[in-house]
């Protein structure tokens, strides 16, 4: 792993291990794991199913608790927080976009969007909301239920929702898993862009090596630990070191 | 947030209207009752406020203790002089003065010759006379026709003129216990009553000096004064002029005084009447929360996804809790409008029903307090959200990391700290029944917390309790329905705290309906026993509302064939020593032969110097066999000796104590008898025999002939009545637990929607997949039942035991009764199933299974 001397990470993890069950039914999803997800850029987290990459995100974005080891997020360790602190952490500094969309089916996608600022009791900054619904194509589409939008307008919504409070770092877990392939390329190029456009930090989990290839950064986890990491990625050599991760 | 909270509340409208309809129903009972009973009281404050004077001038309420004498014997009143009256009006202060002459026990004979008013509200007799009220109007007005002048004339007020079927003009014939037991008299007019409504009291209005006849021996005075103060006087001067001129044991009552006495009287009676009313209420809203716990908590788990995806947005805890509690908030709110508003309707209906019983309020409007709408309000919001505390919190528990997953089990409190805190809350319910039972101050209220905290004990222990019920349901559910049977079981079986919580909200109302069978069986089969020992001979002749009646009764209906000896008894209030004694005097022989009374001690008296006691009445007195003691018929006569020679059981007919009839010989006591006992000869169809007699008694109304079956029923009628009306109003929390099953059903429906779309893509057909709800249905209400109606036979048991020693000695446990709630649980099993299983069977299988 080999690690330039840079800024201060957006988010990192040492010594990470998080295991499942007790004594004989022990599961080790992660096993000591250490990674720096540098500010500004785009990173996948890639691996075979039962790696432990969601594990991994979960932890990171202070929605489960690590059994040992460090996750530090903007500079806090979120070991030494409270459940208080954690929500606030959750509500002001992280944004999440997930496989299953999960859109809140009763409001509009305007109010889906503005869901993170109305749970803080923030008023939305006009001038970011039309940039962020800009970016994702939604201006005509916000007084819509999410039951009355595709898929890949679903998703897209909720890119803007992990946005729109304008995070230190977005957490994608499979953004493209249940999307066809002209959505899903939708769905990449738009966090590509607010990584370049926006100046946003966003880390990915995938197992789709075409969505890695939108990346700066991929790193390799298999058994619980980071076994590989490429930088600028091609779907190609995605593919080709995910092939030899399997065959090891 | 409350956009959220709002939007969740609009989408889920319809599983919230069966929770918000629980609130509804209780909210109704609870502002009904206030309603009804507050409309009671103005009624009351009216006829108060109609026919309360300025100051009222009547014997002193404590006589005992201002004149130092001896009690007067009841029932003769204390009278003023008719010179009194005089002297009161020529005071300066008084404006006029009426003297008044009042009187119970004067009955009016419908014209169909049924007995008007019967045992509801009292008749009441006075003198006509227009003296003002407090108000300054008359209290009693002349509707039609004229005043009563003479003393065959007599007039009534308008309902019950009307009722009775009379117009001005008619005939009516009057019944009392005086020394004319029968009389008619010319309508001549009717009477309107300035206090509005009379609540179903009769008036029996007659001039002066008729009154002064039937109530107080045709002395020409009277029962009390209304005096009217002149301009300027208070009430207060004015009673302090008038008090000078009083003999001792009279006052002069201000008529704030008296209708301040008569308000906290009838308060009491209301208030009685409001706690029972709103302990039904109570249940109502108990079982009613049981509902709300149970949606609100699937509710919860059916959004724990979108809890958690608030959480993994940054919703804290607290928000979560408190957006659900929201929701509670509002559903508490809408319901408890809908509530007060239905309980006007409920009032309307109590009205009716109380109608039925004489309490004629028709004639006040509905009366609702601000207090009843505060407690409507405050009760339904607090009841909600109380009921929705625990799912709240459980929500807030939802981890964050559950929107990334599929499935998500909410976090469960341990079923062992479940059974822990049942098991405390039984014993703590046991031990306050015992306590309740054995003495305490407030027994009813202790008894009644005592119950509720066993019922809360075994609801919460319902998911360990039952495991048995539904092992057995199981086997017989495979047996029976094959695998649709299986499926339905394991249903049932998957979510235990769903499943018990709902059978709990029926199990309270069948434990309640269980407990009061077993006291009315209980009652109903001690009254048998007891009638079966006492009744005296086989057909009894007596009063309906104990007057006596004319001794040629009891010579007629020895003429009857069949009829082998009659035993006439007369009442007699005597002297024995030093106490007042409760006699029958009748002939011995007779007593003996059809009576026969039941001698614990000692012997039938034979002679008229020989007299039997009851028992009790002997203790009470400390006689014995033996005794020798003075025996006067009347207060005032001049007494004989008598030897006490026997002791026998009391029985309904017989206490007190029994004399020959020839101690009344020459005493000026009129024969008059108020029961006849008759024997048939052996072999006489009883039924038959009733019949004779009846008609030989036809030109006697109210003198009933009974025989002891109807006596018998005549008894148990009153006791059904009443556990009728408290099935009545069990009913209500019954209908709540049936509501608590479709919503729980339907609400597992939707929750189960993929996996019903499997089980019909791989072949189970419409019919079969609504038997299997149904079946979950059944199952759910049987467990209710198994619970309720166990916990019913104990509650019922222990009650009855502990009043065992007050008449209710028999526990009679009506088995038929109790297998017919077992096969209505079913019923209602299947019932609240129906919309439940409609929905599932129309649910598309694709979609199903694609839904998530």
């Amino acid at each position: 792993m080999s690690q330039t001397a840079e800024p201060t990470p957006a988010a990192s993890v040492r010594d990470l291990v998080r295991t499942y069950g007790t004594a004989d039914a022990e599961v080790r999803a992660l096993d000591g794991v250490d990674l720096d997800v540098r500010a500004g850029e785009f990173t996948a987290v890639m691996g075979p199913s039962g790696s432990g990459k969601s594990t991994l995100m979960h932890c990171m974005a202070a929605l489960d608790a690590p059994t040992s080891g460090t996750v530090t997020v903007g500079g806090q360790e979120l070991g030494r927080m409270r459940d208080k602190d954690l929500t606030l952490l959750r509500r002001d500094r992280i944004g999440f976009v997930f496989q299953s969309f999960n859109l809140v089916p009763t409001l509009t996608a305007e109010e889906n969007i503005l869901l993170p600022l109305s749970i803080a009791g923030r008023r939305p900054d006009d001038g970011w909301f039309e940039t962020v619904v800009a970016a994702v194509g939604l201006a005509d589409r916000l007084g819509h239920r999410p039951n009355e939008m595709s898929g890949g307008q679903q998703q897209r919504v909720a890119c803007a929702r992990a946005l729109v409070s304008r995070p230190d770092i977005v957490f994608a877990d499979e953004p493209t898993g249940n999307l066809d392939s002209v959505s899903g390329a939708e769905v990449l190029g738009f966090l590509r862009r607010s990584v370049d456009e926006l100046g946003q930090t966003v880390v990915m989990v995938t197992h789709d090596p075409v969505a890695a290839g939108y990346t700066d950064r991929v790193v390799f986890l298999a058994d619980g630990r980071v076994v590989d990491e490429l930088r600028g990625p091609t779907a190609a050599s995605v593919a080709d070191r995910m092939t030899a991760l399997q065959t090891r | 947030m409350r956009t959220v909270t709002w939007r969740t509340l609009v989408a889920r409208k319809v599983r919230l209207l069966l929770s918000g309809l629980a609130i509804v129903l209780g909210v109704a009972f609870v502002a009904g009752s206030f309603i009804f009973t507050d409309t009671i009281q103005r009624s009351f404050d009216g006829i108060v406020d109609g026919s309360v004077p300025d100051v009222t001038v009547r014997a002193d309420a404590d006589p005992v203790e201002s004149r130092g004498g001896p009690v007067p014997p009841a029932g003769v009143p204390q009278t003023l002089d008719a010179a009194l009256v005089e002297q009161v009006a020529a005071l300066p202060e008084v404006e006029r003065a009426d003297g008044t002459v009042d009187g119970f026990g004067l009955f009016v004979v419908r014209a169909d010759g049924r007995l008007l008013g019967g045992a509801g509200a009292p008749t009441l007799t006075f003198n006509f006379s227009d003296a003002p009220n407090m108000l300054g109007q008359p209290s009693i007005s002349v509707a039609e026709g004229r005043e009563p002048r003479t003393e065959d004339e007599v007039a009534l007020d308008v309902r019950s003129a009307e009722q009775a079927g009379y117009v001005v003009g008619d005939t009516v014939t009057l019944l009392s216990a005086g020394p004319v037991p029968q009389q008619e008299a010319t309508l001549v007019g009717t009477v309107e009553f300035a206090g509005g409504g009379l609540a179903g009291v009769t008036l029996v209005v007659l001039d002066t000096a008729t009154a002064q006849d039937v109530f107080l021996g045709g002395e020409r005075v009277f029962t009390s004064i209304s005096v009217a103060g002149a301009p300027g006087v208070g009430q207060a001067e004015l009673a302090r002029a008038v008090e000078t001129l009083l003999p001792s044991g009279f006052e002069a009552a201000t008529g704030d005084d008296v209708a301040a006495e008569i308000q906290g009287l009838i308060g009491t009676a209301l208030d009685f009447l409001t706690t029972f009313l709103l302990v039904f209420g109570a249940i109502a809203l108990v079982v009613g929360t049981f509902l709300i716990v149970n949606t609100f908590s699937i509710l919860v788990a059916q959004r724990s996804r979108e809890l958690a995806l608030l959480r993994a947005l940054g919703a804290s805890r607290g928000q979560v809790t408190r957006s659900v509690l929201a929701e509670a908030f509002v559903v508490g709110l809408l319901g408890s409008t809908v509530g007060l508003l239905l309980g006007f309707g409920l009032a309307a209906g109590l009205r009716l029903l109380f109608a039925t019983f004489g309490l004629d309020l028709e004639s006040t409007p509905l009366v609702l307090r601000p207090r009843t709408a505060v407690v409507a309000y405050v009760v339904g919001v607090l009841v909600t959200m109380v009921a929705a505390y625990a799912p709240a919190r459980r929500a807030s528990r939802v981890p964050p990391v559950a929107a990334m997953r599929d499935e998500v089990a909410l976090p469960e409190t341990s079923v062992r700290r479940r059974t822990v805190v049942a098991a405390v809350l039984a014993l703590l319910g046991a031990g306050l029944l015992a306590w309740g039972l054995g003495g305490a101050s407030n027994a009813v209220l202790t008894v009644g917390l005592g119950v509720l905290a066993v019922l809360l004990g075994v609801a919460l222990a319902a998911p360990v309790l039952s495991r048995p019920v539904l092992a057995v349901l199981g086997r017989v559910y495979a047996r029976l329905f094959g695998a649709v049977g299986r499926l339905a079981w394991q249903n049932a079986r998957r979510q235990p705290r769903r499943t018990a919580a709902t059978a709990s909200a029926l199990m309270i109302g069948l434990s309640l309906v269980t407990t009061m069978s077993i006291i009315g069986a209980s009652v109903n089969a001690s009254i048998e026993r007891t009638v079966r020992a006492d009744f005296p001979g086989d057909l009894v002749i007596s009063n309906a509302v104990g007057i006596p009646f004319s001794s040629s009764v009891a010579d007629d209906v020895a003429q009857v064939p069949g009829v082998e000896r009659v035993a006439a008894l007369q009442a007699v209030s005597g002297r024995l020593g030093e106490d007042g004694l409760p006699a029958l005097a009748g002939d011995l022989d007779d007593v003996e032969a059809v009576v026969a009374p039941d001698y614990v001690e000692g012997r039938a008296p034979r002679t008229a110097e020989e007299v039997v006691l009851d028992t009790d009445y002997a203790e009470d007195v400390a006689l014995e066999v033996g005794s020798t003691v003075v025996f006067a018929a009347a207060e005032g006569l001049e007494g004989v000796e008598v030897s006490v020679v026997g002791l026998y059981e009391p029985s309904q007919a017989l206490q007190g104590g029994l004399v020959s009839r020839e101690l009344l010989d020459g005493s000026g006591i009129a024969r008059q008898d108020a029961f006849v006992a008759v024997r048939a000869f052996e072999g006489v169809d009883v039924r038959e025999l009733d019949r004779a007699v009846e008609e030989v008694v036809a030109d006697v109304p109210t003198v009933t002939v009974q025989d002891r079956e109807e006596f018998t029923e005549g008894q148990r009628d009153r006791i059904d009545q009443l556990l009728l009306l408290i099935y009545a109003l069990l009913g209500l929390a019954l209908v709540i637990a049936i509501l608590g099953i479709v919503n729980t059903l339907a609400l597992s429906v939707v929750e189960r929607t993929r996996e019903v779309g499997l089980l019909r893509a791989i072949g189970l057909s419409r019919r079969q997949l609504r038997r299997m709800v149904r079946l979950e249905s059944v199952a759910i209400a049987l467990l209710g039942a198994a619970l309720g109606i166990g916990t019913g036979l104990g509650f019922g048991t222990v009650l009855q035991r502990s009043v065992a020693d007050q008449g209710v000695e028999v526990l009679a446990i009506p088995w038929t009764q109790l297998a017919l709630y077992v096969l209505a649980a079913v019923v209602v099993g299947v019932l609240a199933a129906v919309l439940p299983a409609r929905r599932a069977a129309r649910l598309d299988v694709l979609r199903a299974i694609g839904s998530t």
